[in-house]
């Protein structure tokens, strides 16, 4: 763990709130600014400053060849990538929203995820995928898909998504200083949630792969990731009424997953929640509740439980609520936890 | 807000179509220069043939002899279980030595799973060229050592990663340029296409040859293109396309020459289309008997790379029998020493399973090592009632 003074934002306003986009803004920025081989390149990325602004002021800032506007073709983007890396180059691309990313993956799981592998280490690609994703933003279709179960079940890419302003930061300053290509999975409905932290404040950067414990609890764990976050911390306060004291682990990184916090938490609680918005069947809670009951067997009152998205295309946005876990689809799993009492 | 189901009426005060001209539009480049010419250019038997260096010209002829032999030996590898497969690119030896001789060392190749021998004529050593088809790892070398990027099985893939390496070589200002090798199948694929729209308008120090060697597996060209030559595909990019006699080696290697040429000095990138034919089938798993005929075959046979410029050197004085078994014998040398270095079993480490997924392994890949690592070791022990090895009690 290092501790990262970022250069100022340039502006006396840096004690303002800072959103996530933000936040990543400045991760990127402040990369450029230390390693001249970090280079931005997608669509949109530059003069437009990418379609949420993520980008914004980079190009002007480091040049249209530090930060630049592609062609509209992902694959051709990840592939140059693949090659500017191969060069030495550290490249950050963007693909803009998640089910866009889909040309690209033959690239991803072809070349990006298993070039250090086939050349014996010869040839690592440091590379850093950004894709904007997940639901809620009242995006139509092909605009909110969660697709991390794809890139987790390649090996050979870390697959990495931040849920606070202060994680976006940090695990993108980690993603892009990562030798090992990594997949950056940014909540889209949480570009625009704030924290105290700002631009220009030191912020902490840690190896990529250690979840945190974002509330301690004693009576079970909700195991959650991305823009599922803010709803579990909301059920668990709402649990509290109920007389749940519930722990809420963030996992960070879904590739490499970090056993030691989950299993330290669930067998404190000896039940747990998983909660996501991607679809439940072939999703990430089927491995991650096989991964608990392996290990806390013996510690578990209960079944883990999984609360996910529904085994569904994306549906469209004016039905996209009945289908996102809520607060209260977490609150029904959590008075499931109960079974034994009940059988 | 109801319309008229039959007639679209125009809202009030809106501009009434064509009445003004639209605003003017012109293609941005004259697209005369950037089309292929309507025969593949040929040196063999023209004038050009005199114009060029005879040292070259026999260089050609050592790679073209050396090459058919190294294909004759890697094809006889499989039949004895020594290769996992090797897809032959007898009849192509042409194409594959001129990529190899036109590039500077600090040039990068882009090999596809065929070219082989175009990675060896650059000078890798063989066995590491043929790591990959013997099974034993999926890359035999340290691509940035040789700059020679991994054989790329899938098709088309590799042809970004080409474009990419040269557009940041030429942002870090090095005079770097990268020929990217495809089949005429892999033009089919959407990676090709983007990889010429992206060198194109990135200007790109990148030479993208096509092996057009009328095959796809099985599927002939007309099955896959409509296009009136491969080479024409490159006007649609705003880049020149070549058409060339991919089995005329000194027209192959003055058509890529002058490609380096214009990409090196800052003219962009180009699609040469050579003009070739598979005489083997795709490879040992291929039946080519399936898909096309002798007559089709034998016509081709006539007009193999390594003859047409045994015939040109022969009819110049540059070339007698005591030369062609020279360099029959050369490459027979060669082929002996392949073989035999071959013949040894590669020496694999189980563990490498996991050494290199990632720059650290995760601690889920520890746990797994540690369970192979549990198995070889038990496998390792002898068992309980096997025989002592000289221990006293």
């Amino acid at each position: 763990m290092t501790t990262v003074a970022p250069r100022a934002a340039g502006s006396a306003k840096a004690a303002k709130p800072a959103t996530m986009a933000q936040a990543l803004r400045q991760a990127m920025r402040d990369a450029m600014a230390e390693d001249p081989t970090v280079h931005i390149l997608g669509e949109d990325v530059g003069t437009l400053g990418g379609v949420f602004r993520v980008t914004d002021g980079l190009a002007a800032e480091f040049g249209d060849d530090r930060c630049t506007d592609t062609p509209l073709a992902e694959a051709g983007i990840l592939g140059a990538a693949v090659g500017m890396a191969m060069y030495g180059l550290r490249p950050v691309v963007e693909m803009q929203f998640d089910a866009f990313a889909y040309p690209a993956f033959e690239q991803l799981a072809s070349h990006v995820a298993k070039t250090r592998n086939r050349t014996r280490g010869a040839l690592p690609l440091p590379i850093t995928i950004r894709i904007p994703y997940g639901g809620g933003i009242g995006g139509v279709e092909h605009h909110s898909d969660s697709s991390e179960a794809y890139y987790m079940a390649t090996p050979g890419l870390h697959v990495v998504t931040p849920a606070t302003v202060e994680d976006a930061y940090g695990l993108l300053r980690a993603s892009i200083a990562s030798d090992d290509p990594v997949v950056f999975l940014e909540p889209k409905r949480l570009y625009w949630s704030k924290s105290q932290w700002s631009p220009g404040a030191p912020a902490t950067v840690e190896p990529i792969g250690r979840a945190v414990v974002r509330r301690p609890g004693r009576s079970a764990t909700l195991v959650t990731y991305g823009p599922s976050l803010t709803v579990c911390l909301e059920a668990a306060e709402a649990a509290r009424a109920e007389g749940w004291d519930l722990e809420v682990v963030d996992l960070r990184s879904l590739v490499p997953f970090d056993d030691e916090t989950v299993v330290a938490s669930v067998r404190r609680t000896g039940r747990a929640v998983v909660v996501h918005e991607s679809q439940g069947f072939g999703g990430p809670g089927g491995e991650i509740a096989a991964r608990i009951t392996e290990r806390c067997f013996h510690h578990l009152e209960a079944p883990v439980l999984r609360v996910a998205g529904f085994d569904i295309p994306y549906p469209p946005p004016m039905l996209e609520q009945h289908h996102l876990p809520g607060v209260d689809r977490v609150l029904d799993a959590v008075a499931r936890l109960q079974w034994e009492a009940d059988s | 807000m109801k319309k008229s189901s039959t007639t679209v009426q125009e809202p009030p005060g809106a501009v009434v179509h064509r009445t003004t001209p639209p605003p003017v539009w012109q293609p941005r480049t004259d697209p005369a220069p950037l089309l292929p010419d309507r025969e593949p250019y040929r040196v063999l038997g023209t004038e050009a043939a005199g114009d060029v260096d005879p040292e070259l010209l026999r260089r050609l002829y050592a790679e073209l002899v050396r090459g058919r032999r190294f294909n004759a030996q890697a094809t006889a590898l499989t039949k004895q279980g020594r290769l996992a497969v090797y897809p032959s690119s007898t009849g192509q030896e042409a194409c594959e030595v001129a990529a190899a001789l036109v590039l500077q060392e600090r040039d990068w190749l882009f090999p596809s799973y065929r070219d082989t021998l175009a990675v060896v004529a650059r000078g890798l050593d063989p066995v590491q060229a043929l790591t990959l088809l013997r099974g034993d790892w999926h890359t035999g070398y340290d691509p940035r050592e040789h700059r020679i990027a991994p054989l790329s099985t899938p098709l088309a893939t590799q042809l970004p990663h080409a474009v990419g390496l040269a557009h940041a070589a030429r942002l870090k200002g090095d005079d770097v340029v990268a020929l990217a090798m495809v089949g005429d199948g892999g033009t089919s694929e959407g990676d090709f296409h983007e990889a010429l729209n992206f060198a194109a308008v990135w200007q790109a120090p990148v030479v993208f040859l096509v092996q057009n060697n009328g095959f796809a597996i099985s599927v002939p060209l007309a099955k896959q293109t409509a296009a009136p030559s491969l080479a024409h595909k490159a006007v649609g990019y705003g880049m020149p396309g070549r058409l060339v006699d991919g089995n005329d080696a000194p027209a192959m290697h003055a058509v890529l020459s002058e490609a380096v040429r214009r990409a090196r000095s800052g003219g962009g990138p180009t699609l040469v289309e050579a003009v070739t034919y598979r005489l083997d089938a795709h490879t040992n798993a291929d039946d080519a008997t399936r898909y096309r005929g002798d007559g089709e075959v034998e016509a081709w046979r006539a007009h193999d790379p390594v003859r047409l410029l045994e015939h040109e050197l022969t009819e110049r004085g540059m070339l007698d029998r005591d030369g062609i078994s020279k360099a029959a014998d050369d490459a027979d040398a060669m082929a002996a020493r392949l073989r035999d270095r071959m013949n040894a079993d590669p020496e694999l480490d189980p563990m490498d399973l996991f050494a290199h997924v990632y720059a650290e392994q995760t601690s889920q890949l520890r746990e797994q090592a540690a369970l192979l690592r549990a198995e070889l070791d038990a496998s390792a022990e002898p068992a309980d009632d096997a025989p002592g090895q000289g221990g006293t009690r």
